[in-house]
């Protein structure tokens, strides 16, 4: 979907990207982290053109972007930011009409599109299609930034630290509904974060950037069981990345099949990392586990979590 | 009880003014300067006169006859009233809502009185003797005016009520002037005698304002887009504009003079288009030299405001140049930039006036007519239009920029 060779930038003599080399494919989720100052914002805005690019070449489906005029290629991409930066001059519905209303979309086809949106983003069409943004909460403000992104169904998804500045229990909502869309439309989502917590969440795959280069990308599980350098490991939090990787793995997957053991249950979906916080608080080592659909599915035993043959680096 | 300390100040000097200033001064000739007459005199000599007025036949005068009864009683009464008003908790209307209506009728009302005074010292006197508005109109009237503003304050009346009712006071006043009611009183004596002028000099006024603000807006606008996307440009453009407006404005016009002269005797051309070294050439471009600040500062300053996020994002959706100018900066930008233009038309409205030392004409000319010849009414004559033009503008503006500010959802 989105290929970059060799990519080079330099601001003010400072090498910002270096030689970078990535493939973005079709449907995944996929998030580039790093420290401030690493590029990794910059690597997002060459994709869309608002920041040109010395050497290389980034082909989007095939062509080369400087083939495209930037017009045309930012209309085929939805963009989010941290900021939002809704247009505080206009209602929501119109807001979120802005790129189809560019296309010339006709008028029946935008309203509806609008409305979709909205129910999409848990917003009532009636009650929020005419607010302003100033009426709406930061959270709501960044549901409606998003829906934005989506509103004239792009290939591809451009985000820039979409939930930097939300607090955390709105911010964990609007990652679930990110998780939700991707899932349900298979786009392309091309998200930009510091957050390592919001990487491994939501992530398909996970490229870490440092000083312009790729240092590794793998997927959340990989990245944590297989970091590629200290770099990467202290990046991820030296000291917890077992907890992390914990958190990352689905409690059921480990149970063995067995009935009911006497004793406490896991809720439906839980990760390893909140089974053996339960086990570690109640001192017990086995748990019952349930299935999605909230049915026995086991029993989940301590010795089995810390066994050698699932753990990190092994 | 809780007492209004604004209005506990404004009634006791409303009181004060009409118990010790002057309603108005009576002089034997135009030149001379006159003899206070307290409002108390004013009433002990008016109120014999009710009698007699009422025997006339005429609709007219019963109307007024009665208008100045009402008038004489309400003077004192409402007067009274309003600086007790503040310490009243209990009135039916509520203080503040009393303060509003007094304030109505207490305009006109005072008006009146003097008028009514100016007429009968004309038909007592010499008609060459001048009644003249005294200090303690005045100084009532602006407290008045104070008192009704800060009521309509504490009312949270909104801004449509608070035009209605100062609408409503102008509209009286101009009523009671319009019938001929307060014709004796000197300011109205000198209106006469310069109605065919004053007509004219307002006309040449609103023309030297209309003229000046077109060239500003032509180049202030352009310039402070440009400002606001060159640092470079800012840094030499602002300080120049900054040191004209530190010029007096007489000096400015004076140092216009040669140089346009000089251009209109190079160019043949120019001074057929009526350009010369007095006159309206130098006024107006001295005035758009003044105005060019406030447009350019507004202009810049309301682009610089609009927020950076909403410009990133429009870009990266795919708006063009254009499509952001129209659809985000401006109607963002406007407020502030209405404003400076704001600042300009009424800064222009005033200057316009220094502009008749150079020959430009206007409602200047009236003024310094009666400043040279130490006439108060005949400055007063020049004055007051200016400033009712001023109040008119600023009105309009007040109603662009209301519309301005629904458009952005922003607070007023």
């Amino acid at each position: 979907m989105i290929r970059f060779e060799h990519i080079c930038k330099s601001y003010k003599g400072a090498r910002v990207v270096d030689d970078l080399n990535l493939h973005i494919a079709r449907g995944e989720l996929l998030v580039l982290i790093g420290a401030s100052g690493s590029g990794k914002s910059t690597i997002l805005k060459m994709i869309n053109r608002l920041e040109p690019h010395d050497s290389g070449r980034i082909l989007f489906d095939g062509r080369e972007i400087q083939s495209f005029k930037p017009r045309d290629l930012r209309l085929r991409m939805g963009y989010a930011i941290q900021s939002v930066g809704l247009f505080p001059h206009w209602t929501v519905a119109r807001n979120i009409a802005t790129v189809p209303n560019l296309l010339g979309w006709p008028a029946a086809k935008i309203g509806k599109r609008v409305d979709a949106l909205l129910t999409l983003f848990e917003l009532a069409p009636a009650q929020y299609r005419t607010r302003l943004p100033h009426q709406l909460s930061g959270g709501q403000q960044q549901r409606v930034g998003v829906a934005r992104a989506l509103a004239a169904d792009p290939d591809v998804l451009l985000m820039d630290e979409p939930f930097g500045a939300l607090d955390p229990v709105t911010r964990a909502a609007l990652q679930q509904a990110l998780k939700r869309i991707h899932r349900q439309s298979g786009k392309t989502i091309v998200l930009v974060t510091h957050d390592i917590d919001e990487a491994l969440l939501l992530a398909t795959r996970v490229v870490l950037i440092d000083q312009g280069r790729v240092v590794q990308q793998a997927t959340p599980l990989d990245l944590l069981s297989r970091p590629a350098n200290a770099t990467v490991e202290e990046f991820v939090g030296r000291s917890d990345i077992g907890i992390k990787w914990l958190s990352l793995q689905s409690a059921v997957d480990r149970a063995r099949a067995q009935p009911t053991s006497p004793g406490l249950t896991l809720a439906a979906q839980a990760s390893l990392r909140e089974a053996v916080s339960i086990m570690a608080l109640h001192h017990v080592d086995r748990i019952n586990v349930l299935d999605t659909s909230g049915q026995h599915a086991g029993v989940l035993y301590a010795a089995d979590v810390f066994a050698p043959q699932g753990t990190p680096g092994g | 009880m809780r007492i209004d300390p604004a209005g506990v100040l404004l009634g006791g000097f409303g009181l004060a003014a009409g118990l010790a200033l002057p309603l108005v001064t009576v002089a034997p000739n135009r030149l001379v300067s006159g003899q206070g007459v307290s409002l108390w005199a004013v009433g002990q000599r008016l109120g014999p006169q009710l009698e007699q007025v009422t025997g006339q036949d005429a609709w007219v005068a019963d109307v007024s006859s009665t208008a100045l009864a009402l008038a004489l009683a309400l003077v004192v009464t409402s007067l009274l009233m309003l600086s007790l008003i503040a310490f009243w908790r209990k009135a039916a209307m509520g203080p503040d809502g009393m303060t509003v209506a007094l304030g109505v009728a207490l305009i006109p009302a005072l008006l009146l009185l003097a008028g009514r005074y100016a007429l009968h010292i004309s038909q007592n006197e010499s008609t060459l003797s001048r009644t003249a508005l005294g200090s303690g109109f005045w100084v009532m009237v602006l407290v008045v005016w104070l008192a009704v503003s800060n009521a309509l304050q504490r009312l949270r009346a909104g801004w449509a009520l608070g035009a209605g009712v100062r609408a409503v006071i102008a509209g009286c006043v101009l009523a009671a002037l319009a019938l001929g009611w307060c014709d004796q009183l000197s300011l109205m004596r000198e209106f006469a005698n310069h109605a065919d002028t004053l007509g004219a000099a307002v006309l040449r006024h609103v023309q030297i304002v209309v003229l000046t603000l077109l060239p500003a807006l032509c180049i202030g606008l352009p310039l402070g887009w440009m400002v606001n996307r060159s640092t470079r440009l800012r840094q030499w453009l602002l300080p120049p504009l900054n040191v004209i407006q530190t010029i007096p404005s007489i000096a400015l016009f004076g140092l216009l003079m040669v140089p346009l002269a000089w251009a209109a005797q190079a160019w043949p051309g120019l001074a057929a288009m009526g350009v010369s070294g007095i006159g309206l050439a130098p006024a107006v471009v001295a005035l758009t030299l003044y105005s060019l600040l406030p447009v350019v500062r507004g202009t810049q300053a309301g682009l610089a405001q609009v927020p950076g996020a909403v410009l990133d994002a429009a870009r990266g959706m795919g708006m063009g140049s254009a499509q952001m100018f129209w659809h985000a900066q401006l109607p963002l930008a406007a407020p502030v930039i209405l404003a400076g233009i704001r600042t300009a038309t009424i800064q222009t409205v005033g200057l316009a006036a220094v502009a008749a030392l150079v020959g430009a004409g206007g409602l200047g000319a009236i003024m310094f007519d009666g400043l040279f010849g130490s006439a108060q009414d005949l400055v007063l004559l020049g004055v007051l239009p200016i400033v009712g033009l001023a109040v008119l503008l600023d009105l309009g503006f007040e109603v662009l920029n209301r519309l301005a500010h629904v458009r952005t959802g922003g607070t007023v």
